[in-house]
């Protein structure tokens, strides 16, 4: 066993990196369920964007496009399930669940021309001095636009809920779709609007997956990213400020114990990898049970089916 | 005022739904700065023309006319712009979110949050309805909570309002402060259309009176000019027959109570101090006083949901304080509890499921461990023919009826078995009158019939109609019993520890 050649800078930068898929998908989820919707097909929207945003990379040579379309896939995804459970008014859970079936099959069928494929690169964005800061410029300062943009995100979407009334509105259809239908509100386009950002984000996360951070196409690569953060929404008490500390703590996890491994400590290879999930759902379990506010409270309406009976 | 020119004329609104017509040909008018009442049972189509006022509902045919303009609302946004607003049963509050946000939501064009702030403590001040906007919905009382939807409608300076029965959760003082500002309103020139069971309230409050049955208009009158029972007697369209019985407090007693004191379980409950009374067999014992003073307390003990000393509650001097509902059922003392939905009924099962809940024991619906649905069926069956509860049948499930109806169903299901004691509270809570009227003659019935009954109510009225002996239950005491016969509105009041604390009788007709 080796410790030195975990370098700490090194980490705490790739961390970053590791992070961000989970961090994006979370904060649409988060939007998602606000609005009152249980999905649970986060994981096969992250899949279908991480092959839709290679695929169109691949072919304009341009990520950013690439990331456009990686969006687009996951709300069109996404689009799936609005119309099953807004418009027929299908269970939430199954849909969710069938969703990511799904995602995982057409992702396979997309990829079967992109394995072994190298997509075109995506470069850091030069932020000047800042970058050039000894230690401190390449943790933090020397990354691509996409870790940046998550995090703009976080703070976009706290300010969205808390400030805007348009976030006031979303709270209120989350909390009760019949106040908000008798006061005149469009619950289900609302609903359908939140869905879309869910999934449009999700592709996001899961484009930046196939695109920089591995960055290669593989069947089923999101392996699990999906499911943890569901996990980080929910324990992180519909929070954006708490979804991040949890999307950082599960990536920082992952990351370490990439290193450990690569240490060889003598602890089998298995239960290191699935340290990331066990250790992440543990913390953010003790996080949430520590206080019960209404604001950590689940939005009321979540997973139910609202139906306007006027 | 004028009567040339009305705030609102409505003419031959007409909407029906798969089944039943909501709505047929109606029309009325409200001239400005008066309180208009609008009648009728439970499924008389009122709830759908305030909605179809409210722009929630389109109507199959007629017209509305504002201000003499023409008035058809696309959806609630439009209606509030016109400058009607309404304040809602249920439905219309966010608990988790805080008083300014609530208010907010219900605005076309909000301020920014602290101008909102100061804005909705000053129409709270001018209009004497205390509300703080940063405290969260969710731990408000049901008065303050209303408070949080008057306010909102009246920051908007509505030309129209519209209250759907405003006063079946509040309190009598929280009525008298409603009632306060509602006249307010109404002589700065806002028009009131008030829907409300209580009949007593339409008297003291309302200028006019429009009159629904099944969907059309059947009567328009001066409420303050005609009693309550005329009233109530055009809504259900026949006489109505008061509750009889021949009285009785001699017969043996049945359940004893003495030296009840529980300390509160929750933050919010009230703990029951001393309590101590009888009642005996053909007796009904009317407990009175505002809800929140140890009703809910009490009655969990009486129903064995909260256990005690053994001998704290004796039936047939045999000591039961420390057994389960179960055991107390099978021993013949029953119980229907205040709310509907969640305690005496189970919101999403079926009428028969909800039979076979309480009724499994005493009606002998079960088998070696196994549940005889054809039984529990037919029981449910008999409960909604005995009770003329409305609903297709005994297979829907319990949310889907109107609270009266289940409220039928609820006290029809203890009835039925039989009970040698039975405790309600609150029995008619939200019933329109000949319902109510039904429940307490049934009530009056298993009375006659030997068992003893104990009626928690707010409402003072129905204590005086239907008790033999009457207590007053405040802040967790109970007065010692005394004849219901000959009490006055004074003996009352003190009895509940002074007659400022409740408001007796309504307009005491």
């Amino acid at each position: 066993m080796d410790l030195s050649v975990i370098n700490p800078a090194l980490l705490i930068a790739s961390l970053m990196v590791a992070s961000t898929p989970i961090l994006l998908a979370a904060l649409g989820e988060l939007i998602c369920e606000k609005s009152g919707v249980l999905n649970l097909g986060v994981e096969g929207m992250m899949i279908t964007g991480a092959i839709c945003g290679f695929a169109v990379a691949v072919e304009t040579g341009s990520p950013l496009l690439g990331f456009l379309g990686a969006a687009l896939g996951g709300a069109v995804l996404a689009l799936l399930f609005a119309v099953l459970t807004q418009v027929l008014l299908a269970n939430q859970v199954a849909s969710g669940l069938a969703l990511t079936l799904f995602g995982l099959g057409i992702s396979a069928l997309i990829g079967q021309g992109y394995r072994g494929v190298k997509p075109p690169p995506t470069g850091r964005i030069d932020l000047g001095p800042l970058s050039d800061i000894p230690v401190l410029g390449r943790v933090l300062f020397s990354h691509d636009w996409v870790v940046y943009f998550g995090l703009a995100l976080v703070v976009a979407i706290w300010a969205f809920l808390k400030f805007s009334r348009a976030g006031l509105v979303l709270r209120a259809v989350g909390e009760s779709a019949e106040a908000a239908h008798a006061l005149g509100y469009k619950v289900v386009r609302i609903r359908i609007a939140a869905i879309l950002f869910g999934g449009a984000c999700s592709g996001l996360g899961g484009a930046y997956l196939s695109l920089i951070r591995v960055p290669q196409w593989t069947d089923g690569m999101t392996a699990g990213a999906g499911w943890i953060a569901l996990a980080i929404v929910v324990f992180g008490s519909w929070r954006p400020g708490r979804v991040l500390v949890g999307a950082y703590l599960f990536g920082g996890l992952t990351v370490l114990q990439l290193n450990l491994q690569a240490a060889q400590l003598p602890v089998p290879v298995e239960v290191l990898s699935m340290s990331p999930f066990v250790l992440t759902i543990v913390v953010l379990v003790i996080i949430s049970a520590r206080r019960r506010g209404a604001s950590g409270a689940a939005p009321a309406m979540l997973g139910r089916i609202f139906h306007a009976s006027s | 005022m004028t009567k040339a020119t009305p705030l609102l004329l409505i003419e031959g609104l007409t909407k029906a739904y798969p089944g039943v017509v909501a709505n047929k040909d109606v029309s009325f008018s409200i001239g400005a700065g008066k309180v208009h009442a609008l009648l009728g049972e439970n499924g008389a189509g009122k709830s759908t023309l305030v909605k179809t006022i409210y722009g929630l509902v389109r109507p199959d045919a007629g017209s509305m006319r504002l201000h003499g303009e023409p008035y058809a609302p696309a959806d609630p946004n439009a209606a509030r712009a016109a400058g009607v607003a309404m304040v809602f049963q249920h439905f219309s509050l966010f608990d988790a979110l805080d008083v300014a946000e609530n208010i907010a939501l219900g605005m076309q064009d909000p301020p920014p949050r602290s101008t909102l702030a100061a804005k909705i403590r000053e129409v709270s001040q001018t209009y004497g309805l205390p509300l703080d906007p940063g405290r969260t919905v969710g731990d408000l009382s049901a008065g303050e909570r209303q408070r949080v939807e008057i306010i909102r409608c009246l920051l908007q300076a509505p030309k129209l309002l519209i209250m759907d029965e405003p006063t079946s959760v509040l309190t009598p003082q929280e009525v008298e402060i409603l009632f306060r500002t509602l006249r307010k309103l109404a002589s700065e020139g806002t028009a009131i259309l008030y829907i409300s069971h209580k009949l007593e309230e339409i008297r003291g409050l309302c200028d006019s009176a429009t009159v629904l049955r099944l969907g059309e208009v059947v009567d328009t009158c001066t409420p303050s000019e005609v009693s309550a029972r005329d009233l109530a007697e055009m809504m259900v369209g026949q006489t109505l027959i008061t509750p009889t019985r021949v009285g009785g407090t001699d017969g043996a007693v049945v359940l004893e109570v003495t030296g009840l004191s529980l300390p509160a379980s929750t933050n919010f409950g009230t703990s029951l101090k001393e309590i101590g009374f009888q009642v005996r067999a053909g007796e009904v014992l009317g407990i009175g006083g505002v809800a929140g003073n140890g009703q809910d307390e009490l009655l969990a003990v009486l129903s064995g949901e909260t256990v005690t000393d053994a001998d704290t509650v004796r039936m047939n001097s045999q000591p039961i304080g420390a057994m389960g509902p179960v055991e107390r059922r099978r021993l013949g003392v029953l119980a229907a509890p205040e709310e509907r939905l969640g305690h005496a009924a189970a919101p999403d099962l079926s009428l028969t499921e909800n039979a076979m809940l309480t009724g499994a024991q005493r009606r002998g619906l079960t088998r070696n461990g196994f549940l005889n649905w054809t039984k529990a069926r037919a029981f449910a069956t008999e409960i909604i023919e005995a009770f003329d509860v409305r609903t297709p049948g005994p297979g829907h499930v319990a949310r889907s009826l109107s609270g009266g109806n289940l409220q039928k169903f609820v006290i029809g299901r203890e009835i039925l078995q039989d009970p040698q004691v039975l405790v309600v509270n609150q029995p008619t809570w939200g019933v329109d009158a000949s319902a109510a009227a039904a429940i307490r003659q049934a009530l009056l019935d298993l009375a006659t019939k030997g068992a003893a009954i104990i009626v928690i109510s707010q409402d003072l009225d129905e204590l005086m109609e239907i008790s033999d002996t009457f207590a007053a239950l405040n802040e967790g005491r109970l007065s010692s019993p005394r004849p219901a016969a000959g009490l006055s509105v004074e003996d009352i009041g003190l009895m509940l520890g002074g007659a400022h604390d409740l408001e007796v009788g309504h307009g005491a007709a």
